[in-house]
């Protein structure tokens, strides 16, 4: 492996003069322990990177199949007991529904209004529209986050939407929306327009030719936003958390915290054992996104 | 089109316009103010400055972004995708899954996972958590080296955004540029030097600005240690958090959120700066 090669050896780019092995007969030698050695190094790197990834998350993966789970991750008496027994607990099956509410739901709104505005955007030529969606696009990135957590709280406040899931959905769907648009108009950008010229001919409606020609079309764009809009949501902690108050509506992303938080010894089996099942869909839709259009979402580049 | 622009709109573009105002305001949660906020002009800003909270919260913040986003993700990032490139092995596969793993993972879910993985033995009725089993110490990391144990965690979280972003990057370098840099002599480094990072300086530039921006803004922390221990890992998002909601006052929390916004379009200008002189 090159990469482990030493940095030494000053000039190599601009001398590659013919390296004869006439005059230098250690040269192979040199080049076999090199090559023994960077194969070496690279495997050390490679274990490390292992250890160092795998190793926090043995606990989310051993510790809800433990009768009696500690902090080590462990496996000495196994048991499936504890996904029957989490269900005894009164949020578990609440925040769940609740999670899957605020996701499908913001992930309508969200490819609903990514899909029109996206083929506007890509069909109408509009001075600065590229600057104007990379501005959004950071935008969003930074002000649907923490830093503007006071203003969003008190216009929700304001227009009677706190805690309630409606308001934890349009603020959601608010700060989804740049990126989903950008990552949209990319596939909107690649049909080609004279598919819609020859559909209008024919004299279809511009509602049909958006139904039955583009969208169509862009089926793996509306899939992956659709996809990338529920992981978003699903793993949301600070939106419902200041804006939800009653535990009757708070997701599962807020109830774990709460598992840990409210006092009290922490319930491991209960914890870990709800962690595991909140991470499953996120993993799962993943890999189905990756399997099936064959690209990863770069949590909303696309480059 | 319209609806999106008006989500975008009341959701995004005003609450950011919003705080400008309410951060002049004595805005507060509950109480007096709550009903009848007024105008204060700058004061919030000067209390921001002349308090030493707030310097103190910016600074933690710059060293969990430098540290765990601009140096860790992007490095980790870098050296996985590089190293990677040729490896041809069911275990390469492997070795990425775990690392975007860390990263898709819910927030809540990955923060008490590390809350359990950092476990120190306080008495002898709690154990120690898988580190300090595996390192055979006894250390109590989130109390002990908070700061430090976020940094680690946040490079774990964020490394597969680079990783992924830069092995894009790397597979449009035409193999041929490195198969003749190699054969004329140039090392592993030289390679980089020379071939790659001249030629994938934009993609690097991208994921910097964004790893840096989302770190900024990230409130995991609070997730794992709610700012302590005595404001030790206080990042300026859990600082805006604890102002606004928990002490009650909203005008001061908005303040710090339009220094916050003005640090962000800060950063930003920085790197759109560098990408144009690229060009």
């Amino acid at each position: 492996m090159a990469a482990t090669d030493s940095p030494g050896s000053p000039g190599a780019l601009r001398s590659p003069g013919p390296k004869g092995s006439a005059g230098r007969p250690a040269r192979p030698v040199n080049w076999a322990v090199r090559a023994v050695a960077g194969r070496v190094s690279f495997y050390f790197f490679v274990a490390l990177v292992t250890v160092f990834f795998a190793l926090p998350l043995t606990w989310l993966v051993l510790a809800p199949f433990e009768a009696h789970p500690t902090f080590v991750a462990g496996l000495s008496q196994p048991t499936l007991s504890n996904f029957a027994t989490i269900f005894d607990d009164p949020g578990v099956l609440v925040s769940l529904r609740n999670s899957l509410i605020l996701a499908l739901a913001t992930m309508v709104v969200v490819v609903a209004c990514a899909a029109f505005a996206a083929y506007a955007l890509s069909r109408v030529r509009i001075a600065g529209r590229d600057i104007m969606l990379y501005v959004l696009l950071l935008f969003s990135s930074v002000v649907s986050g923490s830093a503007a957590m006071v203003p969003l709280f008190l216009l929700v406040f304001d227009l009677h939407l706190i805690n309630s899931l409606t308001g934890v959905i349009l603020v959601l769907a608010g700060g989804l929306l740049p990126a989903a648009i950008f990552i949209l108009k990319d596939f909107m950008d690649s049909v080609p327009t004279s598919y819609e010229e020859s559909a209008r001919v024919f004299g279809a409606s511009p509602f049909q030719i958006l139904r039955d020609i583009v969208s169509p079309l862009v089926r793996p764009g509306l899939a992956v936003i659709a996809v990338w809009a529920i992981v978003q949501v699903w793993g949301n902690f600070l939106i419902p958390f200041i804006l939800l108050r009653s535990s009757s509506l708070t997701p599962g992303a807020v109830e774990i915290y709460s598992f840990y938080t409210s006092g009290g010894s922490v319930n491991l089996a209960l914890i870990s054992t709800f962690s595991l099942i909140y991470t499953i869909p996120v993993v799962v839709m993943y890999l189905f996104v990756q399997k099936r259009y064959g690209f990863r979402f770069h949590g909303g580049i696309k480059r | 089109m319209v609806p999106a622009m008006a989500l975008i709109g009341v959701f995004l573009v005003f609450p950011a316009l919003w705080t400008l105002y309410l951060a002049l305001t004595n805005y507060r949660l509950t109480g007096l103010s709550a009903a009848h906020p007024s105008f204060v002009g700058a004061s919030n800003y000067s209390q921001a400055i002349t308090g030493g909270d707030f310097a103190h919260s910016l600074v933690i913040t710059l060293v969990y972004v430098f540290g765990s986003a601009a140096i860790g993700q992007c490095v980790l990032g870098f050296a996985l995708a590089w190293k990677f490139r040729e490896w041809r092995s069911r275990f390469r596969r492997v070795v990425e899954a775990l690392v975007i793993v860390a990263w898709i993972i819910p927030s809540s879910v990955v923060a008490y996972l590390w809350i359990a993985y950092l476990q120190g033995s306080i008495g002898p009725l709690v154990e120690s958590g898988t580190l300090d089993t595996v390192l055979g110490v006894h250390t109590n990391w989130l109390s002990q080296f908070p700061l430090l144990s976020l940094v680690i965690f946040n490079i774990w979280r964020g490394t597969a955004f680079s990783m992924l972003l830069f092995g894009a990057a790397l597979q449009s370098i035409p193999p041929s540029y490195l198969e003749a840099a190699k054969l004329a002599g140039a090392s592993g480094w030289q390679q980089l030097r020379d071939v790659v990072l001249p030629r994938t300086k934009g993609y690097v530039l991208t994921t910097l600005l964004l790893v840096s921006l989302w770190t900024f803004n990230d409130f995991t922390p609070y997730l794992l240690t709610g700012g302590g221990p005595s404001n030790q890992t206080e990042v300026l998002p859990v600082y805006v958090y604890q102002q606004a909601f928990q002490q009650g006052s909203l005008g001061y929390g908005a303040a710090i959120s339009v220094v916050m916004l003005l640090i962000n379009l800060l950063i930003a200008l920085v790197y759109i700066r560098m990408l144009k002189e690229r060009r």
